[in-house]
């Protein structure tokens, strides 16, 4: 990796003003986990890193009005030993047990899961964030059978992020905070397309950070990911879902697809079949069914499309609690 | 092709004079090598390093702790695994100069001071390596593993251990070893283990 | 001549018990110092430069911007302007500084310029090749288009299997120091006693300059046997920095795209025969990549060479991809997937239990009764009977389990070893060889050897290996180390005591030849009352001690050593029907290897060669892009390999029996590790009903090949 200058930045305030208004020039740095592993195969070079796990207000796991609020620096160790997250959001549990390296637990972080880059191998060559070589996706005729089958675009990499389409689901809300004022943004804002190789595939600006996430109640939630292995390796295609339910009728639905697209996909035309019914085996199919309309497979990728179905269906069933 | 240049340079990469101006109060360390103390096993040790030195690379090269194993160097292994205030993490993925002030401990500490450390023997009685360069690494997952799950299943061990590969193939060897170390741990043996090396 | 041979298999004390490996205490301390642990005094790094493009001409190389780097000692070219690059990941220059971030920083700021060259990588696509493709010429008995014919049953199928790379652990690469002009080599290597003269042959120096010193190494599997490019550069580089000690090993993604693959093969194959399931036919059509030189032929039909019909044509395919190297059982993994899965194609066809086919047909083996015995023995520790059921048969939950079966075979046998046994006046036992462990266990097997014989234990034993000035040793490959190493050992050990004997005769007032070594005495045979011990025996030796030496000879192993060895697997697994997920259920492996010297280390051997092809099976599998001409997945990310909760269950028989331990020792490495994704394809054929052509069995493959190509039959 490219040699850089470090700040230990011990207070947001003083986070904020080491970085600047381009990646080139300053860049978070959390667990590193990702960013690490970037640096060192040359994918991004920034001149300084800001090192921002020594800032105690961006760690804690809080009880928020009626919801939950979640620091940024906080690791996938500490959700998944929070009994607060284990009860309330199964779904967000459930994604962060499917990171099934123990070490990455300790040292993954919210922030920097949500803002993690794409792990498409193109990108990780140097070929961008769109995985292009003069002006071609080398995805759509190369190698995709991990890519996307709803590509955004000419986005053709998956979100990699294992919280995302839970933390989607469940409504959440993000907070950014740069030297000049703070915003919110809802988690299903957070994640965008990209459309250049320079752009980021997330809302937020080389001069924010992402201080928390505030999570509301949730209804019935559960996250399903289909994984072809378990140790150290990422599901092929997730389904997080979140029922609002009065008795066993479904009031309200959220379903969100993980690694399908280059954002956590809502699956809002399949949300829909649920209004009113109770998810049963047949149902929860249907709806898996419905939940990947218009999909377009690559060269390699069309049994994710069948993978997303089962997804949606076992996540659907797990929810309330009926056996597949 | 070295970064920006040490202290003032610092400054030319920021755009704006605003920002030029709230930079004034950044304390920045680096690029050229700063000195630092990292606390090793329990002792501090006092080296120089670049910020862009791996904790990992920093205790095989310069401080002659090679028990730590470089294999993928992205965090996709577990072969250099250490164990860092009370955690299993990943040596390769932890810059040093972020690992100062913290509690490093390496597998070299599980033989040290005529003491032995219950997961050693229990590894060699399972036969639980064969060329050995991927165990240390999963020794001191099992370290970190052990230190919290005292007590565990046979289940809990495959779950425990999921953050590390081995290419000849122990695992069998490990998942026995593990619930072994447990048993002796629990029984309060083995602080001083056979060695037949 | 003295008696060599093994101690009959009941009066062994030694030999035969498990025993837990020598080296196991400094391994799983972190004590153990492998050639990439080495740190010396001053020590460089270095890295190396290589070529982004799979094919291309250098068109010019400028290091001056390199040389003005801080920290650089040394920067050198081996591939200059006007070059043909024939792989991305080929070395171009190479440079030493004084940390291994400089020296990469250097690397970076060598400038080159490159014409790329049209490449060919995908070499599954057969009709692409053109003349990259080089047929061996069709290879025919019998009269196969009239056995088609007279079949009643022709199974016809295609079955691709990936190339594979080895990823040992520890990367390929050494440390180097020159003092004066005598050498110190760590390298990683498979090869302790002739990695030296490899290197010597590069440097066009002599080989007695070079001192190699490799007491451990992070794995091999075929892969460590030359010094390589990069001992050469390493050593040019020490001496170009003045002498100082250059570290240097291929980063993961070198190591992943240069350092050694496993060729792949591809075939259309018709198995044809008779309702009762005896096969009368085989055709197969063939063609594999081994890399830029192409690569060898996988030896189809497996096992089953006597088929009376057979027609074989295979091509070989030049790829602009780094080479194929020796792999754990080369070309065999290939052969047997091959070779029984397009049995258990026909099996299925004729609605028969594929255990009885492959019995029915054992007649076409070198070793029917040995067969027989191991599957009959197979089948009854996997619950064949039980968990069995014709292909596709399984039940109506999308959870279907399966079982397969599958054989291997091995040469093995015993490498040219000499050893040398000392025996000291304090009675202190050495063991100096210039042999390797690679994890098999080499020290622990020798000093169990040189125990058994000299009536010791094995901690009286002191082993040295891991030298190039121990008596020379043949490096590790085709499984023939522990036969070579265990047979050495013995005759030094032999020779040794013969000496002891001669020395002590006297005060026992006995014939030399009327003594023996038991329990850690030396008496007259059978006769304890006449004895001395083991220590005070080795005090009539003065002050000199017995130095003795034993070699194996491959053409004479005295019936020390021996080749063939044969196994059975029996793969059990459940595949989610809607997810293509397999899941490993249980393997079960029954290995064969003559002698068993070390239970305990054998039966690992075995677990690991199970699992090394359980990955193979699974997950693994190098991924090329077209386009680009690169490897995607150069890491351990996407080059996926399984974890411990992967793998299932693993039951290891090791097939300790008369018949095999008279044999002698034959080796183990290799042949445990064939038939696994063979029986795994075969499992999975058997537990949904059609057959994944394609390895690895990933969800896109199982998919693909239950609901079509664009998932045009599947739904939730
Ligand atoms: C072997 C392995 C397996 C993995 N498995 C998974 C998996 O299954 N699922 C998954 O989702 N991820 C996985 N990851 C990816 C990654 O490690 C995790 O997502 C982790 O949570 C990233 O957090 P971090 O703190 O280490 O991020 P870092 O590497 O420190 O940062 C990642 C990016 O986010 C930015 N960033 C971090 N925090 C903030 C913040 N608060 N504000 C603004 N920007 C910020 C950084 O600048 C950087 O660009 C895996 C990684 C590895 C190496
Ligand atoms: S070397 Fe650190 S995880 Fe592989
Ligand atoms: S023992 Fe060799 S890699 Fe695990």
């Amino acid at each position: 990796m490219n040699n850089f200058e470090y700040v230990n930045a011990t207070s947001l305030k003083e986070a904020a003003a080491a970085l600047a208004s381009s990646w080139t020039d300053a860049v978070v740095l959390a667990g590193g986990t990702d960013l690490l592993g970037l640096m060192k195969d040359y994918v991004m070079s920034p001149k300084r890193l800001v090192n921002i796990k020594n800032i105690k207000e961006l760690g804690g796991i809080t009880k928020s009005g009626a919801g939950l609020r979640i620091g940024a620096t906080v690791t996938f160790d500490e959700l998944a030993n929070s009994a607060l997250v284990r009860q309330g959001y199964p779904s967000l549990y459930a994604a962060v047990m499917g990171v099934t390296s123990p070490q990455i637990r300790n040292m993954g972080t919210v922030g920097g899961d949500l803002c993690q880059r794409p792990r498409c191998w193109y990108f990780r060559l140097g070929h961008g964030v769109l995985g292009e070589k003069d002006g071609k996706s080398l995805v759509a005729d190369g190698e995709n059978k991990y890519h996307a089958i709803f590509p955004e675009g000419r986005a053709h990499f998956v979100s990699a992020s294992s919280l995302g389409p839970a933390l989607v689901a469940l409504g959440a809300r993000v907070k950014l905070v740069s030297a000049a004022g703070s915003r919110e943004l809802e988690a299903a804002k957070f994640f965008v397309a990209p459309q250049s190789n320079e752009a980021r595939e997330i809302a937020l600006l080389p001069n924010e950070i992402l201080t928390e996430v505030v999570l509301p109640a949730a209804g019935k939630n559960a996250t399903y990911e289909v994984r072809q292995k378990d140790a150290l390796d990422w599901p092929l295609v997730t389904a997080s879902v979140n029922l609002t339910m009065k008795g066993t009728a479904v009031t309200a639905a959220n379903i969100v697809l993980g690694h399908v697209g280059p954002t956590p996909r809502h699956a809002a035309g399949a949300e829909q079949a649920l209004i009113g019914k109770a998810v049963t085996a047949d149902l929860a199919m249907a709806v898996g069914e419905a939940a990947v309309k218009g999909a377009k497979a690559l060269s390699q990728n069309a049994y994710k499309i069948q993978l997303a179905r089962v997804a949606v269906k076992r996540a659907l069933l797990e929810a309330v609690g009926v056996k597949a | 092709m070295q970064g920006v240049g040490a202290g003032a340079g610092a400054v030319s990469v920021l755009a704006t004079p605003e920002e030029a101006a709230a930079q004034s109060s950044v304390k920045s360390l680096g690029p050229a090598a700063v000195p630092v103390t990292l606390t090793v096993n329990g002792k501090p040790m006092k080296t120089a390093i670049e910020p862009r030195e791996t904790l990992l690379d920093t205790l095989r090269s310069k401080l002659d702790h090679t028990g730590a194993k470089r294999v993928c160097d992205r965090g996709t292994c577990g072969a250099c695994t250490v164990i860092v205030d009370s955690k299993v993490q990943y040596a390769c993925t932890i810059l040093a100069i972020d690992a100062q002030g913290k509690q490093i401990q390496t597998i070299e500490s599980l033989t040290a001071n005529g003491k032995v450390h219950p997961i050693v023997p229990a590894f060699v009685n399972n036969d639980a390596q064969q060329c050995g360069y991927c165990t240390p690494g999963f020794v001191m997952a099992a370290k970190g593993f052990l230190d919290k799950n005292p007590n565990p299943t046979y289940e809990q061990v495959k779950d425990g251990l999921g953050g590390n590969l081995c290419r000849c193939g122990t695992y069998v060897g490990v998942r026995k070893a593990v619930l072994e170390a447990a048993k002796a741990l629990r029984g309060g043996a083995g602080v001083k283990g056979a060695s037949n090396a | 001549m003295p008696n060599y041979s093994w101690p009959p298999m009941n009066e062994r004390k030694v030999m035969g018990k498990p025993h837990s490996r020598l080296d196991g205490f400094a391994k799983s301390s972190g004590r153990a110092k492998y050639p990439s642990d080495v740190n010396r005094e001053g020590m460089l790094f270095g890295a190396i430069l290589t070529s982004p493009h799979a094919h291309c001409t250098i068109q010019s190389i400028n290091t001056s911007e390199a040389e003005k780097m801080p920290g650089v000692s040394a920067i050198r070219v081996t591939a200059p302007a006007g070059t043909e690059i024939q792989w991305a990941g080929a070395e171009i220059a190479w440079v030493a500084a004084d940390t291994e971030q400089h020296a990469i920083d250097a690397m970076r700021a060598i400038q080159v310029q490159y014409r790329a060259l049209p490449h060919f990588v995908s070499e599954e696509r057969k009709s692409q090749a053109g003349t990259r493709a080089k047929p061996a010429g069709e290879q025919t008995t019998g009269d196969v288009d009239e056995a088609l014919k007279a079949a009643d049953a022709v199974a016809e199928g295609y079955y691709a299997i990936p190339v594979l790379a080895h990823s040992c652990l520890e990367p390929h690469g050494q440390v180097i120091e020159w003092k004066g002009d005598r050498m110190e080599y760590w390298p990683s290597s498979q090869a302790v006693s002739t990695v030296a003269g490899d290197l010597a042959q590069q440097l066009k120096i002599p080989a007695s300059q070079i001192h190699v010193s490799m007491d451990y190494m992070g794995g091999g599997f075929g892969s460590k046997f030359p010094s390589d490019i990069w001992g050469a550069e390493c050593a040019r580089l020490s001496k170009d920095s003045g002498g100082k000690a250059v570290k240097l090993f291929l980063d993961r993604a070198t190591e992943l795209t240069i350092a050694g693959v496993r060729p792949s093969a591809y075939a259309n194959i018709k198995v044809g025969g008779k309702k009762d399931g005896a096969i009368t036919v085989w055709q197969s059509e063939s063609w594999a990549t081994g890399g830029f030189t192409g690569g060898g032929m996988p030896p189809i039909p497996y096992i089953y060479t006597g088929i009376p019909n057979r027609r074989l044509n295979h091509a070989a395919i030049s790829v602009n991809a780094g080479g194929a190297r020796a792999w754990r059982a080369p070309n065999h993994q290939q052969a047997c997937f091959l070779t029984f899965a397009a049995i258990e194609d026909f099996a299925a066809k004729i609605h028969m239990d594929p255990a009885e086919v492959l019995v029915k047909n054992l007649g076409f083996t070198a070793r029917a009764p040995l067969y027989e015995r191991q599957i009959r023995l197979a089948q009854e520790m996997a619950e064949w009977k039980k968990l069995w059921h014709p292909r596709g048969d399984s039940g109506k939950s999308h959870i279907k389990r399966g079982l397969g079966i599958a054989m291997s075979t091995w040469g093995g046998a015993g490498h040219p070893s000499e050893c040398r046994v000392k025996i000291n006046p304090d009675g202190s036992v050495e063991l100096e060889q210039g042999t390797q462990d690679l994890g098999v266990g080499t020290r622990t097997v020798v000093a169990m050897v040189a125990a058994e014989t000299l009536g010791l234990t094995v901690p009286d034993i002191k082993v040295k290996i891991g030298d190039n000035s121990y008596p020379v040793s043949g490096p590790s490959g085709g499984s023939t180390t522990v036969g070579g190493v265990s047979s050495s050992t013995r005759k030094a050990a032999v020779h040794a005591l013969e000496e002891l004997f001669q020395k002590v005769a006297p005060s026992l007032k006995a014939d030399p030849a009327n003594l023996e070594a038991v329990g850690g005495k030396i008496q007259v045979k059978g006769d304890p009352s006449k004895s001395i011990g083991w220590k005070a025996a080795c005090q009539k030796l003065g002050v000199s001690s017995i130095s003795a030496t034993g070699k194996n000879d491959p053409k004479n192993p005295m019936g020390l050593n021996t080749q063939g060895a044969g196994g059975v697997q029996i793969a059990d697994v459940s595949v989610d029907t809607e997810t293509g997920v397999v899941k490993m259920n249980r393997v079960v492996a029954v290995a064969d290897c003559g002698l068993v010297i070390n239970p305990k280390t054998a039966e690992s051997q075995v677990l690991g060669g199970v699992i090394m092809n359980i990955c193979g099976a699974l997950m693994e599998e190098r991924v090329m892009d077209e386009t680009l001409g690169r490897v995607l997945n150069a890491d351990m990310e996407f080059y996926k390999l399984s974890g411990i909760k992967d793998i299932g269950e693993i039951v290891v028989h090791m097939d300790v029996h008369p018949d095999n331990d008279k044999r002698g020792v034959i080796g183990l490495g290799e042949p445990a590790a064939i038939s696994t994704i063979a029986a795994i394809s075969n499992a999975v054929a058997n537990a949904i009903g059609v057959r994944v052509p394609r390895v690895p069995l990933s969800p896109d493959h199982v998919l693909t090949a239950l609901y079509g190509k664009n998932m045009e039959r599947s739904r939730a």
